[in-house]
C-alpha cells in the first residue's frame, strides 16, 4: 500500500531591525564576539526588556501579507531553561497569544497552485552561540545574536512531500524578502527552517507520529532531509516498528538525519506571562497604516500577471520569486503594451518570455542586477522585433550591446547596421546566389530531403549576416524552389 | 544633627550651618560605631561617599542645589550602583561590581545625593527579617536581639539607629512597610509603576517596587520627588506628568474618610498593636476625619496567593544567576550541568532555594492552571476588595504587622509562621497599590508599633499628608532608641 508524507514547517526568520528586539544593541551581522551585547542582552542583575516597536511592524506586516488575524492583544511568555548561550535563563517568546494568528501562501507546482494554511507567526528574541571550537578546553560564548528579533512562522500539515515542502519554504522566502521583513540569508542563519515530517497510508485521515528536523539552512538539504526521513519513518512502519517522536538532525555530510532528543527528554519549560512587559497591543489605526504601506504581494501581482497579462504561471511564477524583478517587469510590460498596441497578443507574450529569458540569463551569466536594464530601452528593443525590425537572434546581440552600454536599442541597430531585410528584391537576389552555390542541396531537397531545405535557408541567413526576415526567407525560398 | 530630619538637614545645609562634606562624615562616623553590633551595612565607602558630598558643596557654592543635594542617603543593596558592589544580600553576588547605575540611583546623583552606603537585606529581599541576608542579620536597635524586619532591614535599621538620615528600600509583599513598621520609622511603597525598577534587582517584578525610609512622612515626600518618574528602560513604568509629592503635606483632614477594614482588627494580632493602631485612629477622628467600617474579604487568600506568585515570578527571575557570566561560579564541576548544580547550591541560600522550588513547581506542566492561573486570578478579586473599599473612603488604616519586632531566630524554622507576618503588606502589592507605614506608638516591651495607610493608586500625596498631619501632633516618629543600649 502507498505512503503519503506529511511536512509541516516552522521558519525563523531574522527580522531586519537595525537594534535588538528587547535592547537598542546592533543587530549588525559578524562582528567581534560579543562586541553587540549590551547589559541587557547579557542579563546583567537589575536590567528589564523594552520591546522594540519596528520588529512589531515587521510582523504585522508578515501577517497582512499573509491574510492571517492581527491580534489586537498578544502576550510575551517566558520560555524557562538553562543553556549558556541563553542569558536570561528563559527566552522571551510569544506562547498562547501569537501577534499573527492564521493566515495562508500559496504555492506553484507544476499541477497547479496549492495553499498552504498558517497556524501563526509569532515574534521571539533569538539566543546567543556557542562555539564549540578549542578555548582551552572551554566552550566560548558569542552574546552578539542573543536578543535578536526572530518571527517564527508555523504552518498546518499541509504540505504533501519534499517538493511541496521546498515549494513553500521558497515561496516563504520570495515573500519576507518581498515585503521587506528579512533578508533571507540562509549562510548567516537569516532564514531557518525546522521540518515536522510524518507518513501515513494514502487515505488515512489521521496523522503519523512525527520527527522534527532541525535547522535546515538550504533548500537542498531541506529537500534531502526530508526525503531521507519519510523513507526511514516508512522502512521502520513496514518492518513493524513504531515512529517514536523526537527531535533530529541533519547531517549533510551523509544526507542523513539522525536522533537529537526524544520526547521524554522534552523540557517543561514552564511558560508564564513575562511580568516585566506589558501585552502587545496594536490599534486597528497602526493595521490600516502599515497595511496601506505594504506593497502589492506576490500572489497578487502572479495573478494579475496571469489573468491580465495572459503570462504562463510558469511565467508568472518565475517573475514573482523576487519584488524586484516583478515590478521591473511590469514596468516593462506596460511600456510594451504602449510600443505595440496592434500587435497580435499571442506574439506580444512570446516575446515578452523571450525577454524574461534574456533577462534571466543576463543576470545569471553576467550578474548583472535587474536594476540595470532599463524597462524601457527593454520595451523598444522587443517592440523592434515585433514589428519585424529585427530577428530574435538580432535582438539577442542588440540586448548584449545595450548592457555594454552602447545606447538605446534603435542607435544600436542603426550604428551596426542591423536592421532586417525584408526587401523581397533584396533577399530574392541572396536567395540566387545561395541556390547557384549549393546545387547538391537543391537537388537533394527536390529528392524529398526536408533538411536540405533548412541548410539552404540557413545559407540565406548568414549570407544576410542574420538580417533577412526569416519568414519571408522561408517563403522566397519556396518559391524558388518549385519554380526553377 | 544625627536626629535630624532630612527637611531640618536639608535647611541646614542651605543655611551653611553645616557642609555636605561635615554631615557625610558624621554619619560615616556613626556607621563606623555602630554598624559592628547592628550590621545594617554591607559595604560601606568612605572615600567615594567623601567626594561625592564635596561635589554636592561645590554644586551649592555653584549656586545650583536642590532639595536634597548634599544629603547622605543609604541604598538597599539590591539597587545596582557603578563603583561600588551590589550583592543583593547573597554570596551569588558577593563580589559583583555593577556597570551601571540604577534608575533610582542615577536620580538620586542628579539631585546631588551622597551615596551613603548599601544596606544589608534578606537574600534576592526574600525574609520578613533580614534574617537570610549572606552577610547575617540585622539587628533592630531597639532591642538587640530582635529583628529589624526584613527585607529592606538595613535601612529601617540604619534609619532608627540614626546612621543614615534616609535610605531606599524595595516593598514586594511589605519589605518597606513592615521592617519600618518593626523599626518605628517611616516607609512608603508606592503605586506599582511609580518608581522604575531598572537596575533595581528583580525578586517578583509584577510586585516590587522601589521606595523611600525616613523619620517622617515630610522627609518621604521629599525623597519620593527624587525617586519617582517615568523611565522608558523598565516598560512597567508609568507616563505620567510629574508630582510634587509635598503638595498635600498640609491638607485638611476635615471630611476624609477612613476604612478600616475588619480583617485587619481581627484575633492573632497582638493586643498592644490593636491598641495603638485605634489610639492614632481616634486622634484622625478627633481631627476631622471620618471612619468607615469596611471588608476586604479575601485579606485570607492574600498570603496563599503571594506565595505563589512571587517565587513563580523568582524562579524565573533568578535563572541568570547561573554562574556563566557573572557572580559565583563552583570552584569545580565535571560539566556544565554540574556547574550550574554547584555554582546555585553553593551561592543561594536556603530560603531563596525554597522559594526556587515552590516556583519552578507552581509553574511545571500539570500544575499551572491549578497554581499559578488560579492565583491570578484571586489576585484580581484582591483588587478588586480594594476598588470597592475605596469607592466608600478615601484611605485605608490599619496595623503594618499584626506583632511588633521579634526575637533573632524566632521564626527561622517556621517559613509559614514567617510568611503570615506579612499578612497586611501583601495584600497592596498584589493590587499594584500604595502603602504607608509610620510608627504609632510601642508595645510594652518598649517595641515600636506602626500604622499602615492604603491608599487608592497615586493617591501617595494624600497618605503623606494625613501622615505628616499625626506627625506634626504627635513624636512617636522622632523617637529614637536608647543611645545605652546600642
Amino acid at each position: 500500500m502507498a505512503w503519503e508524507i506529511v511536512v509541516g514547517i516552522e521558519t525563523h526568520a531574522q527580522l531586519l531591525t537595525h537594534s535588538k528586539i528587547f535592547s537598542g544593541a546592533s543587530t549588525a551581522f559578524g562582528a567581534e564576539p560579543n562586541t553587540q551585547a549590551c547589559a541587557v542582552d547579557i542579563a546583567l542583575p537589575g536590567v528589564l526588556p523594552v520591546l522594540n516597536a519596528q520588529a512589531v511592524e515587521l510582523a504585522v506586516r508578515l501577517g497582512i501579507a499573509v491574510g492571517g488575524k492581527i491580534s489586537r492583544k498578544s502576550i510575551f511568555a517566558r520560555k524557562n531553561y538553562f543553556y549558556p548561550d541563553l542569558p536570561k535563563g528563559y527566552q522571551i517568546s510569544q506562547y498562547e497569544i501569537p501577534v499573527v494568528q492564521g493566515g495562508s501562501l500559496k504555492i506553484v507546482l507544476p499541477e497547479g497552485e496549492k495553499t498552504i494554511r498558517l497556524t501563526r507567526a509569532h515574534l521571539e528574541e533569538d539566543a546567543g552561540k556557542s562555539l564549540h571550537e578549542d578555548f582551552q578546553g572551554m566552550t566560548g560564548i558569542d552574546l552578539n545574536r542573543a536578543g535578536t528579533p526572530l518571527l517564527e512562522i508555523v504552518t498546518e500539515p499541509d504540505m504533501r512531500g519534499a517538493k511541496e515542502a521546498v515549494a513553500y519554504a521558497r515561496a516563504l522566502h520570495s515573500l519576507v524578502r518581498w515585503i521587506g521583513i528579512c533578508d533571507g540569508n540562509m549562510q548567516e542563519g537569516s532564514f531557518r527552517c525546522d521540518a515536522n515530517v510524518s507518513v501515513r497510508k494514502v487515505g488515512s485521515n489521521e496523522l503519523g507520529t512525527r520527527c522534527e528536523i532541525k535547522n535546515l539552512n538550504s533548500f537542498l538539504f531541506m529537500e534531502q532531509a526530508i526525503v531521507f526521513e519519510a523513507s526511514r519513518q516508512i522502512e521502520v512502519l513496514e518492518s513493524g516498528g513504531k515512529i517514536q517522536q523526537e527531535t533530529r538532525l541533519f547531517d549533510t555530510e551523509i544526507g542523513e538525519t539522525r536522533a537529537m532528543r526524544s520526547k521524554e527528554d522534552a523540557q517543561d519549560y514552564r511558560y508564564f506571562p513575562d511580568p516585566d512587559l506589558l501585552p502587545l497591543v496594536i490599534s486597528e489605526k497602526e493595521i490600516n497604516r502599515i497595511g496601506s504601506e505594504l506593497p502589492e504581494g506576490p500572489e497578487s501581482v502572479r495573478k494579475r500577471f496571469v489573468d491580465e497579462y495572459h503570462f504562463s504561471m510558469e511565467m508568472a511564477f518565475v517573475l514573482t520569486l523576487d519584488r524586484v524583478r516583478a515590478e521591473h517587469f511590469d514596468a516593462f510590460w506596460k511600456q510594451l503594451l504602449e510600443l505595440t498596441a496592434n500587435v497580435d497578443p499571442i506574439a506580444r507574450v512570446q516575446a515578452a518570455n523571450f525577454a524574461m529569458m534574456e533577462i534571466g540569463a543576463a543576470m545569471g551569466r553576467l550578474g548583472i542586477a535587474v536594476e540595470e536594464i532599463l524597462p524601457d530601452r527593454l520595451a523598444v528593443l522587443i517592440a523592434r522585433v515585433l514589428d519585424n525590425t529585427i530577428s530574435h537572434r538580432i535582438a539577442k546581440e542588440v540586448f548584449s550591446a545595450m548592457l555594454a552600454g552602447e545606447g538605446a536599442p534603435d542607435e544600436i541597430i542603426e550604428k551596426r547596421g542591423l536592421k532586417q531585410i525584408s526587401d523581397s528584391g533584396a533577399i530574392g537576389k541572396i536567395v540566387d546566389e545561395v541556390l547557384a552555390a549549393n546545387a547538391k542541396q537543391v537537388e537533394d531537397y527536390r529528392s524529398g530531403k526536408e533538411k536540405a531545405f533548412n541548410s539552404l535557408v540557413g545559407q540565406v541567413m548568414k549570407r544576410s549576416q542574420g538580417k533577412a526576415n526569416p519568414a519571408q526567407v522561408n517563403e522566397i525560398l519556396r518559391r524558388k524552389l518549385k519554380a526553377t | 544633627m544625627l536626629n535630624s530630619t532630612v527637611t531640618e538637614l536639608s535647611d541646614a545645609l542651605a543655611a551653611r550651618k553645616i557642609s555636605s562634606v561635615e554631615l557625610t562624615r558624621l554619619f560615616l562616623d556613626r556607621i563606623k560605631g555602630l554598624n559592628g553590633r547592628l550590621n545594617a551595612f554591607i559595604t560601606v565607602d568612605e572615600e567615594r561617599s567623601l567626594a561625592q558630598a564635596r561635589v554636592a558643596d561645590e554644586r551649592r557654592s555653584g549656586g545650583r542645589a536642590g532639595r536634597l543635594t548634599g544629603i547622605p542617603v543609604a541604598h538597599k543593596d539590591i539597587f545596582c550602583t557603578r563603583g561600588i558592589r551590589t550583592t543583593c544580600g547573597s554570596k551569588m553576588l558577593a563580589t559583583f561590581k555593577s556597570p551601571y547605575d540604577a534608575h533610582v540611583i542615577e536620580r538620586f546623583n542628579a539631585a546631588g545625593a551622597v551615596l551613603l552606603g548599601k544596606t544589608n537585606m534578606d537574600e534576592f529581599a526574600m525574609g520578613s527579617s533580614n534574617e537570610t541576608s549572606h552577610f547575617g542579620p540585622v539587628r533592630n536597635p531597639w532591642d538587640l536581639d530582635r529583628v529589624p524586619g526584613g527585607s529592606s532591614g538595613g535601612s529601617a535599621a540604619a534609619v532608627a539607629a540614626r546612621m543614615a538620615p534616609a535610605a531606599t528600600g524595595t516593598d514586594t509583599g511589605g519589605s518597606i512597610r513592615q521592617p519600618a513598621a518593626l523599626s518605628g520609622v517611616s516607609g512608603l511603597k508606592p503605586t506599582y509603576g511609580v518608581v522604575s525598577r531598572y537596575g533595581m534587582i528583580a525578586f517578583a517584578s509584577s510586585l516590587d517596587q522601589g521606595g523611600p525610609l525616613a523619620k517622617s512622612a515630610a522627609d518621604l515626600a521629599l525623597l519620593m520627588n527624587a525617586m519617582a518618574g517615568f523611565d522608558a528602560r523598565d516598560s512597567t513604568s508609568l507616563e505620567r506628568p510629574a508630582e510634587d509629592y509635598t503638595r498635600s503635606l498640609n491638607d485638611s483632614l476635615q471630611g476624609l474618610r477612613i476604612g478600616l477594614p475588619k480583617e485587619y482588627f481581627a484575633d492573632g494580632v497582638d493586643a498592644d498593636v490593636l491598641a495603638r493602631v485605634s489610639e492614632a485612629v481616634r486622634w484622625f477622628e478627633g481631627h476631622g476625619a471620618k471612619t468607615v467600617a469596611i471588608t476586604l474579604p479575601n485579606t485570607g487568600l492574600a498570603v496563599p496567593v503571594y506565595y505563589v506568585i512571587a517565587p513563580a515570578e523568582a524562579s524565573s527571575n533568578l535563572s541568570r544567576f547561573d554562574g556563566v557570566r557573572y557572580g559565583h561560579r563552583a570552584k569545580e564541576y565535571t560539566d556544565l550541568n554540574d556547574m550550574y548544580r554547584r555554582t546555585r547550591a553553593e551561592g543561594f541560600g536556603a530560603e531563596v532555594k525554597r522559594r526556587i522550588l515552590i516556583g519552578t513547581y507552581v509553574l511545571s506542566h500539570g500544575y499551572y492552571d491549578a497554581y499559578y492561573l488560579q492565583a491570578q486570578k484571586v489576585r484580581r478579586l484582591i483588587a478588586k476588595d480594594f476598588t470597592e473599599a475605596f469607592a466608600r473612603c478615601d484611605l485605608i488604616m490599619g496595623p503594618t504587622s499584626p506583632s511588633t519586632a521579634f526575637a533573632l531566630g524566632a521564626k527561622t524554622d517556621d517559613p509559614v509562621q514567617m510568611y503570615l507576618n506579612d499578612i497586611f503588606t501583601i495584600p497592596a502589592p498584589l493590587a499594584g497599590l500604595p502603602g504607608l507605614s509610620i510608627p504609632c506608638g510601642f508595645d510594652a516591651k518598649g517595641l515600636p508599633v506602626g500604622l499602615q495607610i492604603m491608599g487608592n493608586y497615586f493617591a501617595e500625596a494624600k497618605m503623606l499628608g494625613a501622615a505628616h498631619r499625626y506627625q506634626q501632633a504627635t513624636d512617636w516618629h522622632l523617637r529614637a532608641p536608647k543611645e545605652a543600649q546600642l
